[in-house]
């Protein structure tokens, strides 16, 4: 909310594009500091060397076979700082430098094992988001539509049930929720795949699943959360003012408490939308879904940092980008909020 | 919130749409998609039903599909058959034995002396200077239709000077419509072995065929300064540079030399790194562009064999095709003994292969993997620890037999003993528990005793591998089996089985080393040895509490110093490991590839060799450097028990275990003999296809009333409270 005031008149759409070149600007600081956390951390664990043994095969490498792949891929030069080089040259011919600089451009280059890892992401954003779009959708208006109800029931047994409900759905973690999942839909009751995945329409029948268990493992902690904002809101005068006109309930909870209560709940969800790209560990695991959930942990796991490097710049642009649209979302869903 | 809102609404409102709607609609979506004569849950397209498709899993994804580069056992179920070397194992019979592939008969050297002169078979090693492989392969095999062999009318290649635009627009092979196909020839062979050292490739064994193959390591030189010129980018032509050791002799032969004797050479022979490259593949896929958009060999293979690469995402799932110029290949006549008993040769003759496409999903998880498997939809499964139980039971006389609920549906359990063996090492360059010295001798031999692997292999393992007796694993020429093959050290001979000694032996041999009851007897302080191991998750720490417990017997103190991989890796190379856990897979079926793992010259911190423990014992070097170059026989089985003789003697190794691999097959699927030096079996392999349709469909019919029970569930949960507040709303005010 930093940069945030009330509005008074006009100027939104000149101070929303300033907003947006400063919000740039700051992010290239914090794109370059966490390229570098991420960098010391990598190197930390895993030396140039270790790396090229994990490319070339743990039998019979020779060191020459390591030093020429670490030379082919300029893994021989200094981390961070080259004492050997004068003025300039001795931080930009260094490994961090020259694996940062391209990034910036986006040009993420070659995975270490050779392959290009622009067109990994592009083939894999889609399976990530034919998931994580259904699940955010369905998850968010579920959760909503939950709370609502609660809030419809309060004070009966369903309000008081279904809060019960929702502190066990909250308390239950994910991998059981996919576990039990596959067990009980796709292996006892047999009504979908266990898991998969396809291209088009057929895509559809693989998903149903996975997106179920997304949206029923987010109600409890969503709904519940949505549902205290929302009571918050229903004793408020305008909420007394609308019933006294004679609003129906529905009216009342779709038309104003659902909009008075926007406000937190953009802050957690227009965040995440960016960030749906980068897919979901668990559920593209258990559910052999081809995203991008599941190449960085690949990465990691097989000691690539360009790609490694190359997810973490990603996510934390979008992160940015995510924290940015929520700020402009607020003057959408808040008049009186204006960006400066 | 008591307040009384009769009169508030002018309507009622409705209730929300429940989740049980959106389930139901789902599964009768899903149910109108897949078409409802099939199951629900049937992961394949419908399509596909019906057809002669194997399906298979993978867990990684192949790193390299390029057969220079390609060096593991996930790359070579695909590679294996795709690519066809000049010789392979043969599928049934044991120990491994070589057969002619492509190559017209089995490879045999001759041997020249240092003035080209020619030597008999016998020759004794310091005078063979080379030996010369010519070999001469069949005409009938031709590659898979290809872009990189389409040619045009003129019969120009079609696809290899293509233009900026047309370039742009290839993100795979399968973007370019026409194909071509041309006769397998020697050339390509020769081109192969000449690719191993192409300075834009790794190949994994460029090092050791250096050593070996004659000008091999001249030419790599030649080759990084040629590839200099054009800028380490576009076509390296390695036709237009000669490399001594391969030459093309005419269409159908080819010769390689060897420097000196090598007899494990012909094995090499075998694996996709001495597989025919066409030069058009290395022509087309090095066009500006392809390599940063994966098209790549590495990324779609040319092969010769009798599967083709028709999909490749390795992400989701790799599809085999069978090769349409593929002259078929006949099935073998001959097994072992209780091979034809078993019906595995009742396809003797016949044209291979038998199924049409293999289709490989990927699984990252064994759960998914293991419940898809039991519906059928796989026709073959590995056994996790968690489904052990579920699978295998033990029958009398302690064998392994698959269980009842399995053998009910058909499932067949398939065992192997790998060409492998798991140990731990000591350190011998360690003060404390390396060297020659009779006190490091005698502590090792007591931890040997004392670490048992029995209860090892039974806790761990589910009793999945055999002790050993030595580094040599069975199915190897070299390995004794029973008494002849006891490890006396360690074991006892006791009513025709072998009997672990006590472990009052051990302290015995302990005390003799100078620690009586696990104490330096000239200090009295308590000896404690260091552990290192990679630290994985808890099933390791459980193992590594198993691994304190032995060392505890003989109470001696056991440090386990966990640390990552890489950093274990170091330790080992760098010789700071005191006692480590290490396992090695044989490349090929010679005692060779296993006695070298302790030769002295492979020191790993002396040389960067294989042998890890750093082991060096004069005899032992010097026999086996005399039973490498032998031929299979007495002699040669003579100085192996001397050598085992001797490392048992020394124990620089704890000799660990020899794993078991079980499988679980279908009914459906048939000729699957496990087999762990050839992976090329899927030609052999058969289908009952209408068996596996009919096994799916009672398998998988869906289960409805779970959906009704829901929305009936949510109709109970909702109507009263529906109800109430409906009274409660149309209740009518009372006056005051």
């Amino acid at each position: 909310m930093a940069g945030m005031a009330t509005q008074g008149d006009g100027e939104r759409g000149g101070g929303v594009i300033n907003y947006i070149i400063r919000r740039v600007l700051y992010a290239l600081p914090i794109l370059i500091g966490v390229n570098l956390i991420t960098f010391a951390l990598f190197f930390v664990v895993n030396t140039p060397e270790d790396m090229a043994r994990m490319q070339l095969g743990m039998k019979r490498v020779t060191p020459e076979a390591i030093e020429r792949w670490k030379a082919e891929r300029g893994y021989d030069k200094p981390l961070v700082f080259d004492a050997s080089k004068q003025g300039v040259h001795t931080v930009t011919e260094t490994i961090f430098f020259e694996k940062s600089a391209a990034m910036f451009a986006l040009d993420f280059g070659q995975a270490d094992d050779g392959r290009d890892i622009a067109s990994e992401i592009a083939k894999r954003a889609g399976p990530s988001l034919a998931i994580a779009l259904p699940v955010f959708v369905v998850g968010l208006m579920t959760m909503v539509s939950v709370a609502l109800l609660m809030v419809f029931f309060r004070a009966t047994y369903v309000d008081a049930g279904g809060v019960v409900l929702c502190v066990a759905l909250m308390s239950i973690s994910a991998l059981f929720y996919i576990i039990a999942g596959q067990w009980l839909v796709a292996k006892v009751w047999r009504l979908v795949p266990i898991s998969g995945f396809a291209d088009g329409g057929d895509a559809l029948r693989f998903l149903l699943l996975p997106v179920l268990i997304g949206v029923v493992s987010g109600i409890g902690s969503g709904a519940r959360w949505y549902r205290t904002l929302f009571l918050e809101e229903i004793n408020r005068e305008y909420v007394r003012t609308a019933r006294a006109k004679g609003l129906s309930e529905l009216q009342v909870l779709f038309r104003h408490v659902l909009r008075n209560g926007l406000i937190p709940i953009l802050t957690a969800s227009v965040a995440a939308i960016p960030l749906l790209f980068m897919g979901s560990l668990l559920t593209e695991s258990f559910f052999g879904i081809p995203g991008l959930g599941s190449y960085t942990i690949d990465a990691i796991n097989h000691q690539d940092f360009a790609v490694v490097r190359s997810m973490v710049f990603l996510g934390s642009a979008l992160y940015i980008v995510g924290l940015v649209l929520t700020d402009i979302s607020y003057t959408w869903a808040d008049p009186r909020v204006r960006l400066e | 919130m008591t307040q009384t809102r009769a009169g508030e609404y002018s309507r009622a409102p409705h209730p929300p749409r429940s989740l049980v709607a959106r389930l139901m609609t789902g599964a009768l979506l899903a149910c109108a998609l897949s078409g409802c004569s099939q199951p629900w849950n049937n992961p394949y397209p419908a399509a596909e039903t019906g057809q002669a498709i194997l399906y298979s899993a993978f867990v990684e994804r192949p790193k390299h599909l390029d057969p220079a580069q390609s060096y593991s056992e996930n790359e070579a179920t695909f590679n294996a058959q795709i690519y066809e070397p000049v010789v392979q194992y043969h599928y049934f019979k044991r120990p491994y034995q070589l057969i002619p592939l492509t190559a017209k008969e089995l490879p045999k050297p001759i041997y020249l002396d240092a003035y080209g002169g020619l030597l008999p078979d016998d020759a004794p090693d310091q005078l063979v200077a080379q030996s010369v492989y010519t070999i001469r392969i069949r005409d009938d095999r031709a590659y898979q239709p290809h872009p990189a062999l389409a040619r045009d009318g003129q019969g120009q290649l079609l696809y290899h000077q293509m233009g900026e635009p047309q370039r742009a627009a290839v993100t795979s092979i399968y973007d370019l419509p026409q194909t071509g196909s041309r006769p397998l020839r020697a050339e390509d062979y020769v081109y192969e072995i000449k690719r191993l050292a192409h300075p834009r490739l790794h190949s994994p064994i460029f090092g050791l065929m250096a050593e070996y193959i004659v000008g091999m390591d001249a030419y790599a030189k030649r080759l990084r300064v040629e590839d200099k010129k054009i800028g380490g980018q576009g076509f390296l032509d390695l036709r237009k540079f000669d490399l001594p050791g391969a030459e093309v002799i005419d269409t159908n032969t080819y010769r390689v030399r060897v420097k000196g004797k090598y007899p494990q050479f012909v094995y090499w022979l075998a694996m996709p790194f001495f597989a025919p490259v066409p030069w058009e593949a290395d022509s087309f896929y090095s066009q500006p562009g392809f390599a940063e958009r994966n098209v790549s060999l590495d990324w779609y293979p040319i092969g010769t064999g009798p599967y083709y690469l028709a999909e490749n995402n390795p992400n989701s799932r790799m599809v085999l095709r069978r090769n349409p110029h593929f002259p078929g290949e006949r099935y073998p006549a001959e097994g072992e003994s209780g091979d034809r008993d078993r019906g595995l040769l009742k396809d003797a003759g016949k044209t291979m292969p038998f199924i049409d496409t293999v289709v490989f999903s990927r699984e990252r998880e064994s759960i998914p993997y293991w419940n898809k498997f039991l519906q059928g939809w796989y026709d073959t499964s590995g056994i996790s620890s968690d489904n052990f139980d579920q699978a295998v039971q033990s029958a009398s006389g302690g064998d392994s037999v698959i269980s009842e609920d399995m053998a009910k549906k058909g499932i067949r359990l398939e065992t192997a003993l790998s060409a492998s063996i798991n140990y731990v090492g000591f350190n011998m360059l360690d003060p404390v528990v390396g060297g020659s010295s009779e006190r490091a001798r005698k502590l090792r031999q007591a931890l040997s005793i004392a670490i048992d692997f029995e209860e090892n292999i039974a806790i761990f393992a589910n009793g999945r591998g055999i002790p050993a007796m030595g580094p040599i694993a069975p199915g190897i020429w070299g390995y004794r089996d029973g008494e002849a093959g006891l490890n006396p050290l360690v074991y006892d001979w006791v009513e025709g089985k072998p009997r672990r000694k006590s472990i009052a032996e051990a302290r015995r041999l302990l005390a003799e080393a100078g620690y009586p009851d696990g104490r330096d007897a000239a200090t009295g302080q308590p000896l404690v040895l260091n552990f290192d191991a990679t630290s994985r998750g808890p099933d390791d720490k459980a193992e590594l509490d198993w691994m304190r417990k032995q060392f505890g017997k003989l109470n001696i103190q056991l440090v386990v110093r966990g640390t990552d991989y890489n950093r274990f890796q170091e330790k080992v190379r760098k010789g700071t490991a005191q006692i480590f856990e290490w396992g090695w897979n044989a490349d090929y079926p010679d005692p060779e590839n296993f006695l070298f793992l302790l030769y002295g010259p492979q020191s790993r911190v002396k040389s960067g060799g294989e042998n890890s423990a750093n082991y060096s014992n004069p005899e032992f070097d010097r026999l086996f450097e005399q039973m490498k170059n032998m031929p299979n026989g007495s002699a040669r089985q003579a100085i192996i028990d001397r050598m085992l003789e001797i490392v048992r003697q020394d124990a620089p190794w704890i000799w660990g275990l020899h794993p078991k691999r079980y499988s679980l097959v279908h009914g459906w699927l048939g000729n699957v003999k496990p087999n762990q030096m050839a992976r090329n079996g899927l030609k052999y392999q058969r289908l009952d296809v209408t068996a596996r349709e009919a096994a799916r469909a009672e398998w998988n019919a869906p289960v409805v009333w779970p959906l009704l029970a829901v929305a009936l569930l949510s109709l109970i949960v909702f109507a009263p409270a529906w109800l109430a507040w409906r009274r409660k709303e149309t209740a009518k005010g009372v006056a005051a």
